[in-house]
């Protein structure tokens, strides 16, 4: 077995952390902005654009960033590669503040947020062709078991103590540890079900999505994107957490899983090809305009990735699977931005860009998202083989490039 | 050891993966509401309107909506140039090569509504005599009916703080004094009329008929996008006057047949998740087993 996981410990407000402060404050402005006047004032968001960046990032390419914890308990605890085990709690970690973030993010966006309660509780008024509905519900869910699944990471610490919150901690592990197989089961079907949902949630718009997008195949072409950039978000962390808080490099490890990965991505481009070649749309490919130039765009980036991943199997190196991860995480976030909001066209000469606070609200919130993160891997037990004690304090620079995650 | 645990983990979740698959294919079809000849509805005829807009101020006035003011060269102008959260229904222009005229456009009022389809506690939901009813109790304010709307009809109160999703109900808070939707009350020439679908359906033919060069040959609504209980006739292409070509299946057809073969009785999820449960609960004991050895 591999070194246990341990908290890294150290200072936590660092000039990366200072910057983040400061992105914390201004999205805080532009939030208090939005709740007085409305969404209307603080976002370019329209009666042709509904959805803006708050959706279509925050939450669709947000909680596909947040897909590592799924990817992960289906390698560990699925396809029993107990060997990965020591990249799990890090990945529960991120998707855990992953999907509160776009729950927050939500808040944002929903008009009439105050009566958000009424989603989980309503249960009579629940609309079952409710595509959207099944999303909350399962994301939700799916938080509160990402959080479970966490907590034997919290109940260690607690142990530590003394007192009554130490006696209930060491009484609860054994207990949440029993459950973990079936709440790990819950953790692996809601995501199948709300990923491919969050694709389905454009199958109703058929005269607004382009045909570069717009496909019965959603729901795969989504699941199959969660899952690759879930994989690519582990390879960004494990290597990134190496250089900020020093830990061992798991380039060995994740050369193996590599391979997989990059099939993955190829099949995912062969299904969508074969599929626009069934339908007899290849040609939107070249005649689209700026939809087309997307497309290759997308394309490009994951054939990249692929080919990329799939040399790890063989001469596996950091920095090509770094090069991996982010082009896949590049790809699949572009194909859901692109599905979202490029390839929508409501008519009408609709147009929407970001605005100012919609932009400031989305990088507060990411960058709440790394001080949580940070500040949880330097508390709590998550990381394994962290140097220990750590002497000097995370690079500026590669704790800011976090900010991506 | 770990392969073994695999292998027997993907038989698992194989036969899982069939035994969920079989209901969904057996009985995969989904049922789309049928037009129903006795629902209120709307015959509008594009032949007809003259663009006085009468119906326009009638249905704010009807529905306390304010007005749409825009200041052109100082002066101020009521002219709204689309459906928006003040204005529930429009007179639009519209010109071909053949013929130019007006438009009226307002909510469709459709058989099997998209907007209701993707609700998700049915704030917007098929009501009494086929209207499609807001109940702003229910609303969170999503906007999955704008993106869901192939008409672009529902809109939203982008200006305010605590908004409302903003359409045409019928003024079905009209019916209790015995009256109608204002617009077409208010109609002079009666390119608006207010009635059941049936009868309304039968009246459009009957236009048709009677002036077979003045009209298209068809009435759009019929079977358009699964049906919609507002009706139109019009002297051009029906995608000149703004409606758009949908077919004859309801707009959410794709998205409800694929999540109900998908979700069917809910058998699959559960049956992914009792596979699953065994599957970890068998892998994390071997995982115990071998740490204790």
């Amino acid at each position: 077995m591999s070194a246990p996981a341990r908290p890294v410990q150290g200072k936590f407000v660092t000039p990366a952390i200072q910057i983040m402060l400061l992105m914390w404050a201004l999205g805080t402005v532009a939030g208090l902005y939005r709740f007085t006047q409305g969404l209307g004032a603080a976002t370019a968001m329209s009666d042709g654009f509904p959805w803006g960046i708050w959706i279509a990032f925050d939450v669709v390419v947000g909680t596909g960033l947040a897909s590592g914890g799924y990817a992960m308990a289906l390698l560990v605890y699925v396809f029993n590669k107990g060997k990965f085990h020591p990249l799990v709690r890090p990945a529960l970690l991120t998707s855990f503040l992953g999907y509160s973030v776009a729950g927050v993010a939500v808040t944002f966006d929903l008009g009439r947020y105050w009566n958000m309660w009424r989603i989980p509780v309503s249960v009579g008024h629940w609309n079952h062709t409710s595509i959207l509905l099944e999303v909350a519900l399962c994301m939700m869910a799916y938080t509160a078991v990402l959080f479970l699944e966490l907590s034997p990471a919290v109940l260690e610490s607690a142990e530590k103590g003394q007192g009554r919150l130490a006696d209930f901690a060491r009484a609860a592990r054994p207990k949440v540890e029993r459950a973990l197989p079936f709440i790990i089961a819950v953790g692996l079907v809601l995501p199948t079900m709300h990923q491919s949902s969050l694709g389905s949630l454009l199958l109703v718009a058929r005269t607004k999505v382009h045909g570069l997008w717009h496909t019965g195949l959603l729901p795969l072409l989504f699941l199959f994107t969660a899952l690759a950039m879930g994989y690519a978000i582990i390879y960004f962390e494990s290597i990134f957490s190496s250089v900020a808080f020093r830990r061992q490099l798991e380039t060995g490890l994740l050369g193996r899983l590599g391979a997989a990965v990059g099939a993955l991505i190829a099949a995912f481009v062969l299904i969508r090809f074969a599929d626009l070649a069934w339908k007899g749309r290849l040609g939107l490919t070249v005649t689209s305009g700026v939809q087309s130039f997307f497309f290759w765009v997308e394309t490009v980036l994951f054939l990249g990735a692929a080919w990329l991943f799939r040399q790890q199997r063989h001469r596996p190196s950091a920095q090509a699977q770094l090069q991996a991860a982010l082009l896949a995480l590049f790809a699949g976030s572009l194909y859901r931005i692109d599905a979202f909001l490029v390839g929508f066209n409501p008519g009408s000469n609709w147009v929407y860009f970001p605005t100012l606070p919609e932009l400031l609200v989305t990088l507060g919130l990411v960058a709440t998202e790394t001080m949580a993160y940070v500040w949880i891997v330097r508390k709590f037990p998550i990381l394994a083989g962290v140097a220990m004690p750590e002497t000097r304090t995370a690079p500026a620079a590669a704790a800011a490039q976090q900010g991506v995650s | 050891m770990a392969d073994i645990g695999r292998r027997s983990a993907l038989k698992i979740l194989g036969a899982a993966g069939a035994a969920a698959a079989v209901p969904g294919e057996a009985d995969a079809r989904v049922e789309f509401r049928k037009a129903n000849a006795e629902d209120y509805g709307l015959l509008v005829d594009a032949v007809r309107c003259v663009g006085c807009r009468a119906c326009v101020t009638k249905c704010k006035e009807a529905n306390g909506k304010g007005q749409d003011v825009r200041v052109v060269q100082g002066a101020a102008y009521d002219a709204p140039i689309d459906l928006n959260a003040t204005t529930l229904t429009v007179i639009k222009a519209f010109a071909t090569e053949k013929d130019t005229g007006f438009v009226k456009a307002q909510c469709m009022h459709c058989v099997h509504p998209a907007c209701a389809s993707v609700c998700m506690m049915q704030a917007l939901h098929k009501g009494e005599h086929g209207v499609v009813e807001y109940d702003v109790t229910r609303c969170i304010g999503c906007r999955n009916c704008q993106i869901a709307c192939p008409f672009n009809v529902p809109k939203f109160e982008w200006a305010s703080a605590t908004p409302k999703i903003v359409k045409c109900e019928l003024c079905r808070h009209r019916y209790k004094d015995g009256k109608g939707p204002a617009c077409a009350e208010v109609c002079p020439r009666d390119a608006v009329t207010f009635g059941k679908r049936g009868a309304l359906l039968e009246e459009a033919k009957r236009r048709i008929a009677a002036r077979p060069g003045a009209y298209q040959a068809r009435v759009y609504g019929e079977t358009d996008g699964g049906g919609t209980n507002v009706l139109y006739l019009s002297p051009v292409g029906f995608d000149a006057i703004g409606l758009p070509d949908l077919g004859t299946e309801p707009a959410p057809s794709l998205s409800e047949t694929v999540q109900g073969t998908l979700y069917q009785g809910f058998v699959a999820p559960v049956v992914l998740l009792g596979a699953l449960s065994v599957v970890t609960w068998k892998n994390s004991r071997q995982a115990k087993k071998e740490e204790g050895r």
